[in-house]
């Protein structure tokens, strides 16, 4: 019996998408079979009560990997931006906020009213962490090298990641290598005296992660979070029109023409496997499709310990899946609001782009620390946008959505969830209501998403933005685990696309990217 | 006295009060964190004991654990090389476990009590890895080292020694074969198994009950008379019989630092355990692809010339060129042969012609090195009929 098609995608997330727009467009018959009823992912946007939409997780695009924006014609499909380059406003509660802006001058401005020795050093202190960070950048499109092989496209590799730290320069790679395993806090302490800049930071780099400041590897997933590019040392951040669902919904249209089919509440429950092969997946409705390619957007957990199953692999590879770590303990808030809130010293303009409650490193890891012994923080630091300023599709007129990402909230919470996720939601409102007093009367409706409702509503294992925590434990040639980081799986005709790959999570489509070219390549993992 | 207890690194077998009583020497050596006799008198007589009439060891400290559970089958089939499918209940086998890359973690037998309980006995534990091969089986795992003793009776004439225990039907019992047997009131497991090569069996009690067993088997015939043996003397006739140890022949791969230095089946002369057709086990891709590209090394069996063992030795090619290195060696009394287990560079049998071994002999507090020829032959050096046969000779 010829097969329908030559390969099937578990998982509609945007990286699932993205290569089958690749394996598509390489005359791969494709499949993408998504559980839910709409493409996306996490990368959707949802309605909150009818007539209030927005992103459902990640909102803001950093990272967004521009070879896909190119390969895959994206903005041909549908995909538009409503801001860019938006900058950053580090709330106080005094209302001396500090603006970090894609503009220097405006940073600097702002920053020499809190310290002129900080807006002295700021400007080649970001040049260089803008220098770093494009060190990563480069990493992104790579496939991970394995180590110990005499493969030559292994050694290449190696030698690539070797030079792209040399040509920093003799200063900048000493430089680099001291601090990329360091934390960011000590790293921040070293140049800075503002309270406010050090928290912005600190926050940034360990927004999505299970670290505080001061645990170790933040700094290098602050790298991560800036690898997008930008300009001086901060992301060049942007929203997408209609939210992170459109976006989504441009890429399977790409797919799409590209020749791949994308069935939608279509949930696989298990990939088969013939004589040491991939064979196809058997869906919930009992169809089983086969083809000889299956790749897994899923994470690496739920692809290996539940989709595939232990009895397909050897203990040693089941053992570093297991201990993967995938405790979440990011949160997302959305507000539905009668109005704009008013934020105490903020202008209408500086509302549109992206505010933080991080004030201090302190700040930071105080609300961390809940997180180290299950319990939600008692003051959580936030991103918040609103988006409805930007995007008049989202909201009827006169309306606005809000929406933060809300740290710790961690999803191993002691007693769980059920009874706790409305005190901590007040608890999130009661922070920003100190900034914004109005807040609270404009309020129509409030959601609260926790990690276990990431988890039980995109399938991502504990609600974990990257599918597996970031560190340099856990990154390039080590991500997911050894024995798959070259995105094929130790099953021939598996293969990995997803966050829990290298490079890791965050709307950026690269995993996808990647994943797809080592499909075409036919390399097998060893 | 208990077992994993900080208090007691290292506690007497259920057998101590007898094994002490009977071990002249006071030469006590640790297994597996058990007080066990290296030597109860010498080891040339304890060795005469195995070969020649009855021989007891006290095999406690073997470590076993208890694989029981509707997924205990597909589980061990995931754990070992060999299809245990083919294994009926109440029969033994011999097995080898590897790791992700092909090599040995460790060997041991594997019984099978029921379609659905086992007990793997080892000489090292291996606990975490076994609860590990188990995520994603309905399996459950006990160690159940302390709660088994365990006796090795081994020898010519042990089945006769067996019957005048009162054992009935004891010859009939085929090798690898369990049976339980009628014993003060309740039951006593033997399994026609052992360690020697020679004809043999094994008997498994619950603890409480050891010391009573001793003494009745002790008595049970004054004409045969069964002699306790040590460590030592069952070394040597392991080595006769071709059976490698773990930390001797070869490095349990997760002991092994170098990465070099871990043996998969194949390289230790194991291939017949590896089944490919089963289905997934542990280590299958790798030795799969080391089946298509070919092994590094080769276990082989030595005749060396002369007298003096060729213990540690390394192996030349035509005298000069290194290509191996000895494990195990001794002068065999039984077989009058000076015999060794080594390992070759695999894949060059052409060599085998001329292959020599460097013995150092101290002779009189002088060193002396002596190049001795050492011919490639079957390790199972000794294999006398009686082991195999059923009913065995009666004596």
């Amino acid at each position: 019996m010829s097969k329908a098609y030559d390969a099937i995608i578990i998982g509609g997330g945007h990286n699932g998408l993205v290569c089958a727009a690749y394996l598509a467009r390489a005359r791969k018959r494709t499949l993408v079979l998504e559980a839910t009823d709409r493409v996306g992912g996490a990368a959707v946007t949802r309605e909150i009560i009818p007539g209030f939409k927005v992103s459902a997780c990640a909102h803001l695009l950093y990272l967004l990997h521009p070879k896909v924006l190119t390969d895959l014609r994206v903005q041909d499909h549908g995909f538009k931006l409503s801001a860019r380059d938006m900058s950053t406003l580090a709330l106080a509660e005094d209302g001396r906020h500090l603006v970090l802006a894609t503009d220097s001058a405006l940073t600097s401005a702002s920053l020499s009213a809190h310290s002129a020795a900080d807006a002295v050093a700021l400007p080649a202190f970001q040049a260089r962490i803008g220098r770093f960070a494009r060190v990563i950048q480069r990493l992104l499109t790579e496939t991970p090298p394995r180590l110990g092989t005499r493969n030559r496209s292994d050694q290449l590799a190696l030698l690539k990641l070797a030079w792209s730290i040399r040509r920093l320069g003799r200063q900048d790679m000493r430089e680099f290598l001291r601090i990329a395993g360091m934390n960011v806090a000590d790293l921040l302490e070293e140049q800075f005296e503002t309270d406010l800049l050090c928290g912005a930071y600190a926050f940034d780099a360990v927004l999505g992660t299970r670290l505080g400041p001061r645990s170790p590897n933040s700094t290098l997933t602050w790298f991560y979070r800036l690898a997008g590019g930008g300009k001086n040392g901060s992301n060049a951040l942007a929203q997408p029109e209609g939210g992170m669902g459109a976006l989504s919904d441009a890429l399977a249209a790409s797919a799409k023409s590209a020749g791949a089919e994308i069935r939608t509440g279509s949930s696989v429950t298990q990939i088969q496997v013939e004589s040491d092969r991939v064979a196809g997946v058997v869906l919930n409705s009992g169809e089983e499709i086969k083809a000889d390619l299956v790749v897994s957007n899923a994470d690496p957990k739920r692809t290996f310990l539940s989709l595939l199953g232990t009895q397909y692999l050897d203990t040693g590879f089941v053992r570093r899946i297991r201990d993967i770590p995938m405790r979440g303990t990011a949160a997302k808030l959305h507000l539905a609001l009668d109005g704009l809130p008013s934020f105490s010293g903020v202008d209408r303009a500086q509302l549109g782009g992206r505010l933080l409650i991080a004030p201090s490193i302190g700040y930071v890891e105080r609300a961390f620390n809940h997180a180290k012994y299950g319990e939600y923080s008692e003051a959580p630091a936030l991103e918040i946008t609103i988006p409805s300023l930007h995007d008049s599709t989202l909201t009827p007129a006169g309306k606005h959505v809000l929406s933060a990402i809300v740290q710790y909230a961690p999803s191993d919470l002691k007693g769980g969830w059920d009874d706790m996720r409305e005190p901590f939601a007040d608890n999130v409102i009661n922070t920003l209501a100190r900034y914004a007093p109005d807040l609270k009367d404009k309020i129509i409706a409030r959601e609260l998403l926790t990690p276990l409702d990431l988890q039980r509503e995109f399938g991502m294992a504990g609600g974990h933005w990257h599918h597996g925590e970031l560190g340099l434990e856990r990154f390039f040639m080590l991500r997911p685990v050894p024995g798959a980081t070259q995105y094929a799986t130790p099953l021939p005709g598996l293969y990995l696309c997803g966050a829990g790959c290298h490079p890791g999570g965050g709307v950026m489509g690269a995993a996808g990217m990647n994943a797809a070219r080592e499909v075409l390549a036919g390399r097998a993992a060893a | 006295m208990r077992q994993y207890d900080y208090r007691t690194p290292v506690v007497p077998t259920p057998f101590h009060s007898r094994t002490a009583a009977a071990c002249r020497t006071n030469d006590w050596t640790r297994w597996a964190g058990y007080t066990t006799v290296n030597v109860y008198t010498e080891v040339e007589l304890e060795y005469a004991a195995i070969r020649n009439r009855t021989s007891v060891f006290d095999l406690s400290p073997m470590v076993k654990y208890r694989i029981a559970g509707p997924d205990a089958p597909p589980y061990v089939n995931h754990l070992v090389t060999r299809n245990i499918d083919k294994l009926a209940p109440g029969r033994v086998a011999y097995v080898v476990w590897c790791n992700d890359d092909g090599k040995v973690l460790d060997d041991g037998t594997l019984f099978r009590f029921g379609e659905n309980e086992f007990r793997l006995c080892a000489q090292d534990r291996h606990l975490p890895w076994l609860l590990d091969v188990a995520i994603g089986y309905n399996v459950e795992i006990e160690d159940v080292s302390a709660d088994v003793a365990a006796l090795a009776l081994q020898g010519p004439t042990s089945c006769a020694v067996l019957k005048r225990f009162g054992l009935r039907g004891i010859e009939t019992l085929k090798p690898f074969c369990i049976a339980e047997f009628p014993y003060r009131e309740r039951t006593l497991t033997v399994s026609r198994t052992g360690f020697t090569g020679d004809l043999g069996y094994e008997l498994w009690i619950d603890p409480a009950r050891a010391e009573h067993l001793w003494d009745d088997l002790l008595k049970a015939d004054p004409y045969h008379g069964i002699t306790p043996v040590g460590s030592q003397a069952l070394d040597l006739v392991r080595i006769e019989a071709g059976f490698i140890a773990p930390h001797i022949d070869f490095m349990p791969a997760e002991y092994a630092v170098r990465h070099t230095r871990g043996r998969s089946p194949f390289e230790l002369g194991l291939g017949w355990q590896v089944d490919f057709d089963k289905g997934h086990f542990n280590g299958r891709r790798a030795l799969l692809k080391e089946k298509r590209v070919g092994s590094r090394y080769q276990l082989i069996g030595l005749d060396v010339d002369g007298n003096k063992p060729a213990r540690d030795s390394l192996i030349y090619y035509a005298k000069r060129r290194q290509v191996g290195h000895i494990m195990s060696a001794m002068w065999s009394p039984t077989c009058k042969r000076n015999i060794a287990i080594g390992i070759l560079e695999a894949g060059r049998s052409s060599m085998w012609k001329d292959l020599w071994v460097d013995i150092y002999v101290k002779k009189e507090l002088k060193w002396e090195r002596i190049m001795a020829r050492g011919q490639v032959v079957d390790r199972r050096f000794y294999k006398p009929a009686r082991r195999t046969a059923t009913p065995p000779p009666d004596y």
